[in-house]
């Protein structure tokens, strides 16, 4: 994608962020303190609620299951994506269904889930793992797919032994798509653990916003969001560079070769 | 039916056999789940309910309006954006980002704004789901081969006649993503809103039922929710298998 901005981005970063303040501000000034805070408390709060000791935990809790949500869901999602796209009927039996799993609500799942699991830290990484495994395991199954024949035949060509096979063209060819797919399933991931400390547990940020919900206390509301959403879009444009530099990479190979 | 689809039926049927057995035999206690056999006879007894019918209607309305208005504002908003590449260069890393950031969060605000009624759900579900059709619009404009759009300029079409008979009929396979997407955003925004605060609808119905230990209301209700997102992607699924498989045909005999 050739953008006129792409060479700006840190302006166009602080533009966007000037903008939205400036939207936020009009708002506030819009409906009132009650239902939304200015933007300059929001980030004094903000900043407040981060030195403060009672929220540390919170935060130390919603990481580590968010980190271990992801783990499950990479393990789980990366190497069911990779058979499902190596073996052609398996694939075309389970990519609808992945479908249809991936664009269902899963939030009317978490029921069930809680009372699988009861309410607690495995519930909310299992409700995490859910959201993270099913793009992972599509956009691999894809990535394994879409793959030139041509590299496959060379393979047979050269009697590779499968691992070699998958070590040597299947991984490094498919790598770019996989990212994608590793992309898209941490923001899900981060989301479905969120959802999950929202409605069954008595630790973490989810619980903390809902609790604020309950009281409706805005500062607190839109301060945690702030920071939620300063760790969600740092997180997503760091992978999404990566994503674009392995993408560009490969496309400039197929243009060479 | 084709091979694939009896056994995707048989992967289904074997699933649920599987955890009827697992229900019948108490590996799995019924306050759990109860076993699939029950939920579908407990789903007969809700059906004929006045009023479970008339949740599971204000819902889908609910959604039905979100999904409607994301799709024509994010696809205005998409066609908007891809003539403005100034603009898009400053906003994209707002979509990129988009779905990482828990948009339920904002329903608060917006129940101070319009009051605890219907307008908020419709909010979260539209906000939800918009973005994946601005998303997938861009995706598609960007698909159009510039040699296309050079023809479009020769021939002087304008640019609502460009977009009409070029850019659409070669975008809407991309276009068609967005729309499958944004049923499933609709659906999770307005559910999610109805578990977080409401009064009404099928997820405060599932909430409540789930908060007060009755199964035999609320897997019917999840059953119900699932069967229906499923069948209107899965209706949009093969809307598009056919599309595609009509476009591939006229590239080759073209």
């Amino acid at each position: 994608m050739t953008s006129p901005g792409a060479r700006r981005p840190v302006l166009d970063g602080f533009v966007l962020v000037a903008v939205l303040a400036v939207l936020w501000q009009l708002l506030h000034l819009a409906v009132g303190d009650l239902a939304l805070t200015s933007p300059w408390r929001t980030v004094v709060a903000a900043a407040a609620l981060l030195q403060s000791p009672d929220v540390w935990p919170h935060l130390a809790e919603t990481g580590i299951a968010l980190l271990q949500a992801y783990a499950i869901a990479v393990a789980v999602g990366l190497p069911v994506g990779l058979l499902l796209g190596a073996h052609r009927l398996s694939g075309d039996v389970a990519e609808p269904m992945l479908a249809a799993l991936y664009a269902i609500p899963k939030i009317t799942l978490y029921p069930v889930i809680l009372l699988i699991f009861g309410i607690g830290m495995p519930a909310k990484i299992a409700f995490g793992a859910i959201h993270g495994a099913v793009p992972i395991v599509l956009f691999s199954l894809n990535a394994v797919r879409t793959l030139d024949p041509i590299y496959l035949r060379t393979a047979r060509v050269l009697r590779l032994r499968p691992l070699a096979v998958a070590r040597t063209i299947l991984v490094p060819a498919a790598v770019p798509e996989i990212f994608t797919g590793l992309r898209v399933g941490f923001a899900l991931t981060l989301v479905g653990t969120l959802m999950g400390e929202m409605f069954g547990a008595q630790r973490g940020l989810g619980y903390l916003l809902m609790q604020a919900m309950g009281v409706h206390n805005m500062q607190t509301i839109l301060s945690l969001t702030l920071i939620l959403v300063a760790f969600a879009v740092t997180v997503s444009v760091v992978l999404l560079r990566v994503d674009r530099r392995l993408h560009r990479h490969r496309a400039v190979q197929t243009i060479t070769t | 039916m084709s091979a694939v689809t009896r056994i995707q039926i048989g992967v289904l049927a074997a699933a649920c056999l599987f955890v009827e057995l697992l229900c019948r035999s108490g590996a799995i206690s019924p306050l759990t789940m109860p076993p699939p056999s029950a939920i579908v006879v407990d789903l007969g007894a809700i059906l004929q309910s006045k009023d479970m019918l008339g949740q599971i209607a204000r819902t889908l309305a609910d959604v039905a309006a979100a999904f409607v208005l994301a799709v024509i504002a994010g696809f205005l908003l998409g066609a908007g954006l891809a003539a403005l590449p100034r603009l898009r260069a400053v906003i994209e890393p707002i979509l990129a980002s988009y779905y990482a950031i828990p948009v339920f969060v904002f329903y608060p605000v917006f129940v101070v704004l319009f009051g605890l009624n219907h307008y908020p759900r419709i909010a979260i579900g539209f906000l939800l789901a918009v973005v994946t059709m601005i998303i997938n619009t861009l995706n598609g404009f960007d698909r159009v081969p510039p040699v296309l759009l050079k023809s479009a300029r020769v021939m002087r079409l304008g640019r609502v006649a460009t977009v009409r008979h070029v850019i659409l009929p070669f975008a809407a396979l991309y276009i068609s993503t967005g729309l499958k997407l944004a049923v499933a955003y609709a659906f999770i925004g307005v559910i999610a809103a109805e578990f977080i605060l409401s009064g009404d609808g099928m997820g405060y119905e599932i909430a409540y039922a789930f908060n007060n230990f009755e199964n035999g209301v609320m897997y019917p209700l999840i059953l119900v929710l699932l069967v229906v997102a499923t069948t209107v992607n899965m209706g949009l699924y093969a809307w598009e298998r056919r599309f595609l498989a009509r476009q591939t045909a006229h590239r080759d005999t073209s």
